[in-house]
């Protein structure tokens, strides 16, 4: 219905045409698919079935992009300015793409690693340093009630000053957001950790290290998973603020320089990509917490 | 080994039983036969000797709550103690002495002649709740003694071997939270056991099972020991349980935490739970906790 609203209604001419109808070739992949469908799973009625009961959410969603087509290319009663067509929108993603993926997101993705990963390594470490030992409590929590709680972003100034480059400033902001929720989740994930377990493992032997890493962690690893999942969320967050103000490269960089060209289409087409890419990523995240937390969730069959 | 000569159970009844008041009333039957055959003369090692250990907890005012007074005790080489008494009596607690996870306020305990002084391998602990680490499978579970003691590469064979001998064999890949309360109890058993320990503390480790589960339980654990020949120190509050199990029944009163008195049980295994002997015993156990218990209670009579 959706591909006919594309193809039949003659477009305003308000709006600056693309290059190509690429909504109408997206629409026309999905109908095909969908027609097809039964065939595609044909030796998978599982999957077919899953499928099947989101077909409702599916229907809505193109409707509405029928709506939004209305709104746009074919009635135009939205601003044509803030509101481009899908049509255009898609061309961005499909001419662009190279330059999306590639060099944005590529850059964006460095900088998302390595801030996310030295944050979490050190949020580990902070963590278990403060749930196995009085003295680093003592230290160290205060600086981390202290500190934790000022926003990253709030440091750019100081950062922009301290370090050499604007990248290891960003790299250091995103590992802070990170570091703060994973340090703390971490270390009341270790000192609630019952007792008896150190107790049993002492009873069987375990000395003092042992335990640290073979129960005080494990135990923890719930919680610490909550903690992770936070900083995940502050470091998108960070990521987006630390590319828009002081590095001059990646995902969140091209939108806002496309914003400032008043390229709307451009700013959507990143949006999108940034939906499906941090989707992706917390997607991602679940599968290995599941795959690590299985003996949790008692989904193992046997 | 040592040259602590303890008194062997076939040295004819308690030969160094419980100091303090020994409850006048309830003689028990003199020249009580030889409980169980040690295992061998020379394999005497698994002896407890507890000279006058008192416990005494910190109030949250300042003050000290006693919770175990002067308790002397010795218990030989391959026995069966049973620890029974009203809650608050510090059965738990003189088990967890032994354990090494409580230090004595006074007094001093040995094991084959060497103080203890801490937690270890060699005397093994089974709580009621068979606090098995829920992120490992019952295969990792079983396997955490060897592995913290560094012995994985030569012991990881006894790791299938004591899951048969609790009858797990096919449940190695099994999260804990799959197992019914008596699979758990006997995981939590084997995990204890795979160190060899020369004494196993059970802190009332059938209380949480029903009636059925934990007569099976019993005799499991009566075919272990003949099996693996290990000192046994159990705490019950199930008079029958003692009776059917144990060499010595030592019975504590509360309010501070004493031995009462320590009744050798004479009857052969296997033993029946109905015969008059049985009862008889157990009808004057009852008593001698019954009257421990009026002790304090006049205060409200009249």
């Amino acid at each position: 219905m959706a591909l006919a609203v594309q193809l039949l209604w003659p477009d305003s001419g308000k709006h600056p045409p693309a290059d190509k109808p690429y909504c109408a070739y997206a629409l026309g992949i999905c109908l095909v698919f969908f027609l097809l469908r039964p065939l595609i799973f044909l030796g998978r009625a599982e999957t077919l079935a899953r499928l099947r009961e989101k077909d409702l959410f599916t229907a809505a969603a193109f409707l509405l992009l029928a709506l939004l087509d209305i709104g746009t290319a074919k009635a135009t009663v939205l601003p044509t300015l803030f509101f481009p067509t899908p049509d255009r929108v898609l061309s961005v993603l499909a001419e662009d793409f190279r330059y999306l993926i590639i060099d944005c997101l590529g850059s964006s993705a460095k900088l998302l690693l390595a801030g996310f990963f030295s944050g979490a390594l050190a949020g580990l470490a902070t963590g278990i340093f403060i749930g196995f030992s009085k003295n680093a409590a003592y230290w160290l929590n205060p600086l981390i009630k202290f500190l934790g709680p000022i926003p990253p972003t709030a440091w750019i100034p100081i950062v922009l000053v301290a370090f050499p480059t604007t990248w290891t400033g960003a790299v250091f902001l995103i590992a802070l957001s990170v570091w703060f929720p994973t340090s703390v989740m971490t270390s009341s994930g270790i000192l609630n950790v019952q007792n008896a377990y150190f107790e049993v493992s002492s009873t069987l032997g375990a000395r003092r290290v042992y335990q640290v890493f073979m129960v005080g962690i494990p135990a923890a690893m719930p919680l610490i998973f909550t903690g992770l999942f936070s900083g995940a969320c502050a470091s998108f967050l960070t990521l987006m603020t630390a590319e828009m103000i002081g590095v001059k490269n990646g995902i969140g960089w091209y939108i806002h320089w496309q914003r400032q060209m008043l390229s709307y289409a451009n700013v959507y087409a990143g949006l999108i990509v940034i939906a499906i890419t941090f989707y992706s990523l917390i997607t991602l995240f679940f599968r290995v917490r599941d795959r690590v937390l299985v003996w949790q969730k008692g989904m193992i069959k046997w | 080994m040592t040259q602590e000569s303890q008194a062997p159970p076939e040295a004819g009844g308690p030969a160094s039983p419980a100091a303090g008041p020994a409850a006048g009333g309830g003689a028990p039957p003199a020249g009580a036969g030889p409980p169980i055959p040690a295992a061998g003369a020379g394999a005497g090692s698994g002896a407890i000797e507890i000279r006058g250990a008192s416990k005494s907890f910190p109030h949250p005012d300042g003050s000290e709550v006693p919770a175990l007074s002067r308790v002397n005790l010795s218990v030989g080489a391959g026995e069966f103690i049973t620890l029974i008494g009203p809650s608050g009596c510090g059965k738990s607690t003189l088990l967890r002495l032994i354990a090494g996870l409580e230090r004595a306020t006074s007094g001093s305990l040995f094991l084959d002649g060497r103080p203890i002084e801490g937690p270890g391998a060699e005397r093994g602990l089974v709580f009621q709740n068979p606090y098995l680490f829920p992120w490992l499978n019952i295969h990792g579970n079983v396997a955490f003694g060897i592995k913290a003691r560094r012995r994985w590469r030569e012991e990881k064979g006894l790791v299938g071997q004591y899951l048969e001998l609790v009858g797990l064999g096919r449940f190695g890949k099994v999260f804990p939270h799959h197992l019914s309360g008596g699979m758990a109890q006997r995981a939590s058993l084997a995990r204890a056991l795979i160190n060899r320990p020369l004494v196993l503390l059970l802190d009332e480790p059938l209380g949480a099972l029903d009636a059925f589960t934990r007569m099976n339980m019993q005799d499991e654990i009566l075919r272990i020991r003949e099996e693996k020949r290990v000192t046994m120190i159990m705490v019950t509050h199930d008079v029958d349980e003692a009776i059917y199990l144990s060499d010595r029944i030592v019975v504590m009163t509360a309010g501070p935490g004493r031995v009462e008195t320590v009744i050798p049980v004479p009857f052969a295994r296997p033993r029946a739970r109905n015969i008059p002997d049985f009862l008889r015993l157990r009808g004057k156990i009852l008593e001698i906790l019954n009257f421990a218990g009026r002790l304090e209670e006049p205060a409200y009579q009249i």
